[in-house]
């Protein structure tokens, strides 16, 4: 179908397009890549009065390097940044690595030349890969609006169906990770009826280990893991009793086949509102939960001791 | 809902219009530049029947012709300032000054040679999306495994060849590419 009519609007900076939020109110969208926001005004599934496109706004794009004196070293990427662009980004692969194995899941090759990351985390679909990477590395997610700017955890920022924590008149104006200093890995694995369909349902791992020159791997222990589940809630979620029982335990004592498959069925066991639908009922996608926890979870711990190369 | 005032480059040539800003690319091409080579299939990105070339305004960087985007994601109001390239400007020789409606008999190439000579098209409906999205491919992986040529062709849906046809085409196009120019070939997929 065809969306409904709506006026444009392609402000000049920031300050303009939040001034604009504010003045227009409910019947005003940001639009920047338009992959997910034009299909569903295409199916009427949305409409709005007005687009506010960022095309113009300066700023918003871009990868860069931050120097972290104070809270470590970190990668900001501007929320207008396309989804091609961080696959392609040298820094994203040897800084971010779960966010550069994320994108080639992303729709489509043609998709992802448009559609950028402040879109996904804004549209905040629970089955996407971008929200559920920026959960489990415990992202920064950066807003302006009339007020100033703001700093929000990404623990605090998906709050609900294509929910998140921006206030009507705030713009998504870019994220920040942070970068691992040791020992290190990370996975994510996900399950679809077809390439670039939504994941029936998915998990991304991060798991960094104590001690940066440990003479044994092996017996340095989680320091940090991350276990994010998409497809299997109204958001995308954390498995944080799972990430608990984990952490402080020495590596070596979570890597084998049978341990992994035991915090893949803990990852899911407290799930409420897994989705139920025509590609599967709430239980099959927790058995598939769990499945594809243990095997990310495998290639990340494999990593994180340097057992085996993990290629993207 | 004011209309909007727009620039496009189609094909090499500037086409100026005032447009509903609910217009998508796709339907500017085809209904005010006359140019039904991009055909509409789904209208919200999942047949990839509308893929077209699009170089953003203000893009600086990554090729001239730009990337291989959905024409119906794309509304023709964000594309004001750009240069699109549809499946009538792909022939060696078509698109910069042709009228549009009946662009200019031009050398096929070496994309669509290779869809011709493999069987890589039925009915056509999802070719003109097909031939756009592998130039885009083979332009930025000159040298795809099989495995990545699946993975490239699955955005674009095909109803009637059963792909193997297309997946043949695509490794001939591959190979003849990268040997600098069309030559017959009779390799297969696999």
């Amino acid at each position: 179908m065809k969306p409904s009519s709506f006026s444009y609007h392609a402000p000049a900076s920031a300050k303009e397009a939040v001034e604009l939020l504010a003045e227009l109110g409910d019947g005003a969208k940001v639009i920047a890549g338009g992959q997910s926001l034009i299909p569903m005004l295409a199916l009427r599934l949305a409409a709005f009065e007005h687009l506010i496109d960022i095309r113009d706004v300066p700023g918003v794009r871009g990868i860069s390097g931050r120097d972290g004196s104070v809270s470590g070293e970190a990668v900001w990427i501007g929320a207008g940044t396309t989804q091609a662009a961080i696959g392609r980004s040298a820094l994203v692969a040897a800084k971010i690595p779960l966010l550069a194995r994320a994108t080639p899941l992303i729709g489509h090759f043609q998709i992802r030349n448009r559609g950028t990351i402040g879109g996904s985390l804004a549209h905040a679909e629970a089955a996407a890969e971008y929200p559920a990477v920026a959960l489990t590395l415990d992202a920064v997610i950066e807003t302006v609006s009339p007020r100033g700017q703001r700093a929000i955890p990404a623990n605090g920022f998906f709050t609900g169906l294509w929910t998140t924590a921006l206030e009507p008149d705030e713009l998504l104006t870019g994220v920040v990770f942070g970068v691992p200093g040791g020992r290190a890995g990370f996975a994510i694995e996900e399950f679809s009826r077809r390439p670039g369909d939504f994941a029936v349902a998915g998990a991304a791992i991060a798991i960094e280990l104590a001690g940066r020159n440990g003479p044994d791997p092996r017996d340095a222990p989680v320091s940090r893991c991350g276990i994010g589940l998409f497809g299997l809630g109204p958001t995308p979620l954390r498995a944080s009793a799972a990430e608990a029982a984990v952490t402080g335990t020495p590596a070596g004592d979570v890597s084998t086949d049978a341990r992994a498959r035991e915090i893949g069925q803990a990852a899911v066991a407290d799930l409420e509102s897994v989705p139920s639908d025509l590609h599967g009922p709430a239980a099959y996608r927790k058995r598939v939960g769990a499945a594809l926890v243990a095997t990310a979870w495998l290639r990340a711990i494999s990593e994180a001791l340097g057992e085996e190369a993990v290629s993207a | 809902m004011p209309d909007i005032g727009i620039e496009i480059g189609v094909n090499g040539r500037l086409r100026r219009a005032r447009v509903e800003p609910r217009l998508t690319l796709v339907d500017f091409l085809r209904e005010r530049c006359q140019l039904t080579g991009t055909h509409v299939g789904c209208e919200h990105g999942v047949c990839g029947a509308c893929t077209v070339l699009l170089r953003s305004p203000g893009e600086d960087e990554g090729p001239p012709e730009g990337q291989a985007v959905r024409a119906c994601l794309v509304f023709a109001v964000q594309a004001d300032g750009g240069e699109v390239t549809t499946i009538e400007g792909i022939a060696t020789g078509a698109g910069a000054g042709t009228g549009g409606a009946e662009p200019e008999a031009g050398q096929l190439s070496v994309v669509q040679t290779a869809f011709r000579e493999h069987h890589a098209l039925q009915c056509g409906f999802c070719t003109p999306g097909f031939v756009i999205s592998v130039t885009a491919f083979l332009r930025d992986q000159p040298n795809p495994t099989d495995e990545q040529i699946r993975d490239a062709l699955s955005g674009n849906l095909c109803r009637c060849t059963g792909y193997q046809g297309i997946l043949a085409a695509v490794r001939a196009a591959a190979d003849n590419l990268r040997t600098d120019g069309p030559q017959t070939t009779t390799q297969e997929t696999r």
